[in-house]
């Protein structure tokens, strides 16, 4: 790989995101959704975001892409901080976004070509009626929609065939960067396989890149490059995918992997599963030192009093542990 | 005799569109102590047979045709009074929703209790500490405590525990779970599986699962039924469904999970979208998007066969594959189809 392929395309640095919540007449607290995070993505690659609910991996999408103001920390893009209003604009030329849910994403009211061809209207991206017209037929034909559905509205598809109208105007932007937010998990199995197949093949086509945040372990294997796990608002592993599979640092990762039902009843049965105990705190309760100390077998005071470091312990493999052995 | 017995079910929903055949001749039996799953996509009538045992359809639904017998005795048309014996006292289930299957204005306490002086002659004393018993073995810690508070005071686990503990309560001999961890989150799904499978053995009731999950229904299940369109394709021991699928659309199922082996590569998924229920084909319902559908497929439903004693298909491709060996002559087929 050349110097170039392995610059970073998206840099994230010390990323926070604090909601207030109201407690209250005049009193508010901070919900630390994303609290602290780092990493970097590679141009053409796939970085695969998994946790719990409520650990804020969708907030971490829609931050980066400053659908929420970020509390603190900086995003990079080829090389280039994103802090101004007009860098947000430019910004969003490049980056996209695919919503989870194929149901409540797009506008009832409108038809297909017009969902699609929104975000081209936004930026501009057309200089007469017969260009927006090819360049949507052109959209919904890299997602395997027909033309003659152009004219329909939303209710009369498919989860799956949603799902593909909602990738569609994510592409409109002609985007090198997509935030798919469980693009899947909304699907029935035997749809979920061509959606993700889809998402393989337009990655080589137009050579995209993605934040795939997910919660099915199986899917994130598949697609992924590399793949960070997040608990309570911190990174706590960040590896390649395999080696985060085969060998899992992190004890939450470890009991996360071990708790994936495997589709193979032999396995499935001589699988000894890492139990943890007890339900992930509240983000506005978060444990004091390591979040994760409260549901971690090898928890000491040392976890409570500090939150570990976010360190590189063998090549390309961070972990945020005090008990790395 | 097995203790719950389904024939030829039939169940549809009456909607302006027309009828709608959630349900289309479904037969199996359960057994004494066994967990059987149900497996398919939304829409495939998984949910619904659960709900033709328990008689809870919506109120457009009706059961058409077929015989539910629970321990020999007749279900279908048997009328509110005796349904109203077998809910919760043989027959319980939980859902896939906690956060909306419990009451969110009274407490646990109550809830659970309800529950107890409904179907036993428990007095209120006895039915408390039932309640405090049954929390107790869902390992919610201080169940005393726990049951002056209400819904909105636990996790999602927590109440997936509590609508065990009230399904549990009275001692059913069957469990109907309908996608009982979809809702949670996967280090959440293990502790209740777990739950599950433990009660189980302890309690000894037979489970039915339904799933559209194949990793839960591989840790969970001794036998597995595979729905499409409202009828089983397939049926048998978890290790024949998994390690010898013999309907095409089972093998598409299993072809599409992604898994360590399919890293960097392209899945294999089923082309093609869900069957309109209003308009279903003539032949079998998954020809239309089978990859190795033959004429017939399209013309004529196949009958479940006999694949071996534990196992049984509804795919016209175990008979070519019969005809082809030698097993099956033309003049038997229809006596090898009548073998279910």
């Amino acid at each position: 790989m050349s110097d170039l392929m392995n610059q970073p395309l998206l840099e994230v640095k010390d990323l926070k995101q604090h909601f207030n919540i109201n407690m209250g007449l005049f009193k508010s607290k901070p919900l630390k959704a994303v609290d602290g995070v780092s990493f970097s993505i590679r141009k053409g690659e796939t970085l695969g975001l998994v946790g719990e609910s409520g650990c804020g991996k969708t907030t971490v999408g829609r931050t980066i892409l400053h659908l929420y103001k970020p509390t603190s920390g900086e995003v990079w893009y080829n090389g280039k901080r994103i802090a101004t209003k007009e860098d947000i604009n430019e910004f969003r030329k490049k980056a996209t976004m695919v919503f989870q849910d194929p149901y409540s994403s797009l506008n009832p009211r409108m038809t297909v070509s017009d969902i699609i061809g929104e975000p081209l209207d936004v930026h501009k991206l057309y200089s007469s009626k017969e260009e927006r017209r090819e360049r949507i037929l052109e959209l919904m034909g890299h997602v395997g929609l027909n033309s003659e559905h152009a004219s329909r509205y939303a209710h009369e598809f498919s989860g799956g065939q949603r799902q593909r109208i909602g990738i569609a105007r994510a592409l409109a932007v002609n985007p090198d960067f997509i935030v798919c937010d469980e693009p899947v998990s909304a699907l029935d199995v035997s749809i979920q396989a061509q959606v993700i197949n889809m998402f393989d093949e337009l990655q080589e086509k137009l050579g995209l890149t993605y934040l795939f945040i997910a919660h099915d372990l199986l899917v994130v294997r598949h697609i992924s490059d590399r793949i960070a796990v997040m608990y309570l608002g911190k990174m706590v592993e960040l590896a390649d995918a395999e080696e985060i599979y085969n060998h899992p640092l992190h004890p939450y990762s470890k009991s996360l992997l071990s708790a994936v039902p495997v589709p193979d009843p032999k396995i499935a049965r001589a699988n000894q599963r890492i139990m943890l105990t007890g339900d992930i705190p509240s983000p506005l309760n978060a444990p004091s030192g390591c979040p994760f100390r409260t549901r971690c077998p090898h928890a000491t005071k040392l976890c409570a009093e500090s939150m570990p470091e976010f360190r590189e312990v063998s090549s390309g493999h961070f972990v945020a542990c005090h008990h790395m052995d | 005799m097995a203790l719950l017995e389904v024939k030829d079910l039939h169940t549809s929903f009456f909607t302006d569109a027309g009828e709608v055949k959630a349900v289309n001749g479904v037969s199996f039996n359960l057994d004494h102590g066994k967990v059987l799953g149900i497996v398919g996509e939304s829409g495939s009538g998984k949910s619904v047979t659960a709900y033709s045992i328990m008689q809870i359809l919506a109120s457009t639904g009706k059961i058409v045709g077929g015989s539910i017998k629970l321990d020999g005795q007749e279900l279908v048309g048997a009328g509110e009074k005796v349904m109203k014996t077998v809910r919760g006292n043989k027959v319980s289930i939980i859902f896939q929703d906690p956060m909306t299957s419990l009451n969110p204005t009274y407490t646990i306490g109550h809830q659970l209790m309800e529950a107890i002086l409904l179907h036993t002659n428990r007095n209120k004393q006895q039915a408390k500490e039932r309640a405090i018993e049954m929390l107790r073995l869902v390992n919610i810690n201080e169940p005393e405590k726990r049951m002056k508070q209400y819904p909105f005071e636990f996790s999602g686990g927590m109440r997936q525990r509590i609508m065990i503990a009230m399904a549990l309560a009275c001692e059913p001999d069957i469990l109907i779970a309908d996608e009982p961890t979809t809702a949670l989150d996967v280090t959440i799904q293990a502790q209740i599986l777990e739950l599950m499978q433990q009660l189980q053995k302890e309690l000894g009731m037979a489970i039915i699962m339904i799933t559209h999950d194949l990793g839960v229904v591989a840790q969970m299940c001794d036998e597995v039924i595979v729905m499409y369109a409202g009828s089983i394709c397939e049926q048998g021991t978890a290790d024949e469904i998994f390690y010898n699928p013999r309907h095409e659309y089972t093998k598409g199922l299993m072809r599409s999970i992604p898994s360590a082996e399919t890293a960097g590569q392209k899945l294999r998924p089923i082309t093609g979208t869900p069957i309109d229920l209003l308009n279903m084909p003539a032949g079998c319902p998954f020809a239309p998007r089978c990859d190795a559908a033959m004429k017939i497929c399209l013309r004529e439903r196949c009958q479940r066969m006999q694949i071996n004693d534990m196992h049984q298909a509804a795919c016209w491709m175990n008979v070519k594959l019969g005809l082809e060996s030698g097993e099956l002559s033309l003049d038997n087929t229809n006596e090898g189809s009548d073998a279910q």
